[in-house]
């Protein structure tokens, strides 16, 4: 088998230097019992040609050749080249978690810029090597505030993305610590301000709000901060589509941000891998979970970076621990890391730019269902929002995401999102569908 | 005698932001053809940020370099045996990374149409079905991203069924020897922790298993083969002790790069488990992640399974989203389904039988290291190893040695460090795992490494003291870093 580096005779002189004489003396001790007596029932070991053969097969059955305005969560952006030429070299693909810092300076060095332009983006002080994804940095961030506010309960907008919602319940639920949800203005589409005063109280840990929300509306951040802060709350922002950065305010009266940098040139791929990452101030450094990267000096008396504050971790605080945390997201982190250098500062804002304009072009004489400022997704009232992507897809088009399952009372409405990838003869077609 | 390796010349390379200058480009944005908007008109000027401070400028060739050079400051599989203990730093075959690319499966979006995503589903499951087939369990998730995850979503799964039941119960049993992230999960779903000592020959002690199980009891985390490479003999009847008193056998799966083919943890008692598709299915550790995670478990935990779950109706996939007793979501959308294709493309590569050779070869390989430096090094725990070692530095302390100072010795002979001080029920452990994708010309030249830093130790302890000698990097301060946290870049005042 080829990924089995052996020869036949190397098998037999390394069993013979073991003092073995058959291979099944390496496991035939195991109690009778709980050996299996069989094969496994999975087909033969096939050629690479037949591998690739089976996953062009299956990816034949997917939406090949359509154009697509989804968003919610998962963006169509390009991606720059370099980035999965620097992901596929083998010293960042195949090593392991940089604890051995002599000979991992690679990574930690591109964790450290990783954590640093997330900080410059965001508006924060400290930002982590990455979580799973948007959704589980919702929780943590929940966590975090819990053990630095010494109170119990969190608040969480409507507006945020609703999955992002339900993992925070599941993580929530069983810790006792009670979640509630605010609404929103039905004709803004920003999250209540007074449904969230009336909410928080003296036990309110944190406030959970997303800008641009759900519905791709921006919130107003400083105002809510106000609110939150001045009811001895933390305030925690959420956004999940990293490339509104590159022009919107970036939320720095929030205590935390945590988000989803999917758009920086990871692929959709049905769901994941992606990257999540959770920032916030200094003075919380010690209550972040995950690992962080610093920067110290070697024994020459050079610059070098290395894991650090370890003892915020499961490996050495265990039951203690600031959470489970230990494999992250890293190649995936890496490949963001790439995009913000091949962007820059100002690629960043052109794309964004893009983003806006594409994305207004397409809303322009809709049927827009809210009022607040959007970057690129609105939600449009479109009657049968089903019936309406049914005849787009005959069409080659995937129209946006009907929102009556997360929002029954926007059964009406889909979620549209353009992007510097969406191009004018598709939206103009969309445009058609909509006000037929 | 160091034969692996030698120096050559290693590029140096600033920071991004040290080599960025205003108006250099690595991009250019196609045409746009729809109108530019002004944003300050359209977002408010209030919503619009101005430069992102210190956002670095560079150009494309200095991009490639950049990184190119930082990577060479790397160790990786792709240059040799990487003996992490409990790590299982295997061969990343690159057809995986090829197939993981196909486009209609990278570019598919999770909320697109379910007939325009028959593909990933079937991928899923198939490949539920396989690691079905390789535990000899009856139902899996494949929503945890990684290891940890998944153990939260097999603890919750405990919890949700003994809730059924009347009682979640308050306690949930960790063996001493057990990794951090088991009692870090335990904490995490509300249970207090319990730690159970091992007996003398680092495995479950049956009696104390015995007298800490009481109806409080919600479950044990255990590992099997054990954290030091050890089948647990007496899994049987430790499942039996926590059935017997309605509690469940967690299963902590990392290990199971011992057993696939073998053994499957279905058949010796255990109600649930999670795996690690970046260990044992060969999906890249990428320099920490991405891994995943899922969670294999007997049919009675099946309602409380997360949601989505595939369903065949009238011969295509469907997302069933109704199914009211589930513990919920644990992330959004259906898993690391990049990491996923991955691992089935490895499952693919062996077939069943092949899967079964892969696993005789890795035992094969730490019996062999075993056998090469058991005259050399203390072996705490002698009964038979499976895919993995662990020695103490025991002989070694007393030439004022430690396991950390020779597994940094073991790099200037050309090899990534093993796993130190864990588990920690071993004194000093220095725990190996080779995994079946080592030659032998590489298995010898570690345990001929191993043995001369054991002489060194001997001869000259401050040599290994001392060491890496040979890396670009030598030693790094980690407590300054700690005591004085610069976690960010900031340009010289
Ligand atoms: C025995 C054991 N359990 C659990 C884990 C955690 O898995 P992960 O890092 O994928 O979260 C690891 C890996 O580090 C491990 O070795």
């Amino acid at each position: 088998m080829r990924y089995l580096p052996k020869s036949e005779s190397e098998r037999q002189e390394m069993l013979a230097s073991c003092g073995l004489t058959s291979l099944s003396e390496l496991y035939n001790y195991l109690p009778a019992e709980v050996l299996l007596q069989r094969p496994l029932e999975i087909p033969a070991g096939k050629s690479e040609y037949d591998i690739v053969d089976y996953f062009k097969q299956q990816a034949s059955q997917m939406a090949n050749g359509y154009a697509s305005f989804l968003g919610a969560g998962v963006y169509n952006h390009f991606r720059p080249v370099l980035c999965d030429v620097v992901v596929s070299r083998g010293e960042f693909l195949t090593s392991y978690t940089p604890y051995q810092a002599e000979i991992s300076q690679g990574t930690l060095t591109t964790i450290f810029e990783f954590q640093t332009m997330v900080c410059q983006l965001t508006g924060m002080e400290v930002a982590n090597a990455s979580m799973y994804d948007g959704s589980t940095a919702v929780p943590e961030a929940a966590m975090m505030a819990i053990r630095i506010t010494g109170r119990d309960s969190v608040l969480v907008a409507k507006t945020v993305h609703p999955e992002y919602r339900q993992v925070l319940q599941t993580y929530t639920l069983h810790q006792g610590i009670p979640v509630t949800e605010f609404g929103y203005d039905g004709e803004t589409g920003q999250l209540d301000l007074v449904a969230l005063e009336a909410a928080i109280n003296e036990k309110t840990a944190a406030v959970i709000v997303q800008s641009p929300n759900f519905f791709g509306c921006l919130e107003n951040v400083k105002q809510v901060a106000e609110l939150v802060h001045s009811n001895g709350a933390l305030l925690v922002v959420v956004f999940t589509e990293a490339a509104a950065l590159g022009l919107i305010q970036p939320p720095t009266d929030a205590d935390i941000v945590v988000g989803e940098l999917q758009s920086f040139a990871i692929s959709p791929s049905y769901g994941g891998p992606f990257a999540g990452i959770i920032a916030t101030k200094e003075k919380f450094i010690r209550q972040i979970p995950g690992r962080l990267v610093g920067e110290t000096l070697d024994a020459n008396g050079n610059r070098a970076y290395c894991l650090t504050l370890a003892t915020r971790e499961q490996h050495i605080r265990r039951e203690k621990a600031t959470s489970n945390i230990c494999t992250n997201q890293a190649l995936v982190a890496l490949m963001a890391t790439v995009f913000m250098s091949v962007y820059g500062k100002q690629g960043l804002r052109e794309l964004a730019e893009q983003n806006l304009a594409k994305a207004h072009y397409l809303a322009a004489d809709l049927p827009a269902r809210f009022k607040a400022p959007f970057f690129n997704e609105f939600v449009v009232r479109t009657g049968d929002p089903e019936a309406l992507n049914k005849k787009l897809l005959k069409k080659k088009i995937i129209g946006g995401l009907p929102l009556g399952q997360f929002y029954p009372e926007l059964a009406d409405c889909m979620l549209l999102c353009a992007t510097e990838m969406t191009k004018r003869k598709p939206m103009d077609e969309l445009r058609k569908a909509v006000q037929a | 005698m160091i034969k692996k390796v030698r120096r050559h010349i290693v590029q140096e390379e600033p920071l991004l932001f040290e080599i960025s200058s205003p108006g250099k480009k690595a991009y250019q944005l196609p045409d746009l053809d729809v109108p530019a908007v002004d944003a300050a008109s359209v977002l408010g000027s209030e919503q619009v940020r101005s430069e992102i401070e210190g956002f670095p400028e560079i150009s494309e060739v200095e991009n490639i370099r950049h990184y190119t050079r930082l990577s060479t400051w790397n160790y990786a599989i792709d240059l040799g045996l990487y003996p992490l203990g409990s790590c299982t730093m295997k061969y990343n075959p690159r057809i995986n990374e090829v197939v993981a690319r196909t486009e209609g499966l990278a570019w598919a979006h999770p909320y697109q149409p379910e007939e325009l995503s028959q593909g990933a589903m079937q991928i899923l499951a198939i490949l539920e079905q396989y690691l079905c087939e390789c535990t000899g369990m009856d139902a899996i998730t494949l929503q945890p991203a990684a290891g940890a995850h998944g153990e939260m979503t097999g603890i919750l799964l405990i919890r949700k069924y003994l809730e059924s039941k009347g009682n979640p119960r308050k306690k949930v049993l960790v063996p001493d020897s057990a990794h951090g992230t088991n009692p870090a999960t335990a904490a995490m779903v509300g249970y207090d922790v319990v730690s159970v000592k091992s007996n003398d020959h680092g495995m479950i002690d049956l009696a104390a298993l015995e007298a800490a199980t009481d109806k409080d009891v919600a479950a044990l985390m255990v590992t099997n083969p054990n954290t030091i490479g050890v089948f647990e003999r007496d899994i049987v009847k430790a499942a039996a002790i926590l059935h017997a008193k309605g509690a469940q056998m967690y299963m902590d799966g990392a290990n199971m790069n011992a057993l696939v083919g073998i053994s499957r943890p279905g058949d010796f008692g255990i109600d649930v488990m999670h795996m690690n598709l970046h260990k044992t299915f060969s999906t890249p550790h990428g320099g920490g992640g991405p891994g995943a995670g899922p969670v294999a478990i007997k049919k009675h935990l099946e309602p409380f399974l997360p949601v989505p779950r595939l369903k065949r109706v009238r011969n295509s996939w469907k997302w069933d989203h109704n199914k009211p007793k589930s513990i919920g979501k644990v992330r959004a959308f259906y898993g690391n389904f990049g990491v996923l294709v991955r691992a089935l493309a490895y499952i693919m590569a062996h077939g069943g039988p092949g899967l079964r050779n892969a696993t005789v070869d890795a035992l094969l390989n730490a019996q062999f290291i075993r056998k090469g430096l058991e005259p050399y090094f203390e072996l705490p725990v002698t009964e038979p190893t499976m895919h993995e070692v662990v020695f103490s530095h025991d002989r070694q302390e007393k030439f004022g040695v430690k396991t950390g100072d020779m597994a940094k010795r073991l790099i200037d002979y050309g090899f990534h460090a093993y796993t130190t001080s864990f588990p920690m029920i071993v004194h000093g452990a220095m725990m190996m795992e080779p995994t079946e994708t080592e030659s032998k010309r590489e298995l010898e030249l570690f345990v001929d490494a191993m043995i001369s830093i054991a002489k060194e130790v001997e001869e000259d302890p401050q040599l290994v003291i001392k060491a890496p000698h040979l890396t670009r990097t030598p030693r790094v301060d980690e407590t300054a870093a700690a005591r004085k946290p610069i976690v960010r870049w900031k340009p010289a005042s």
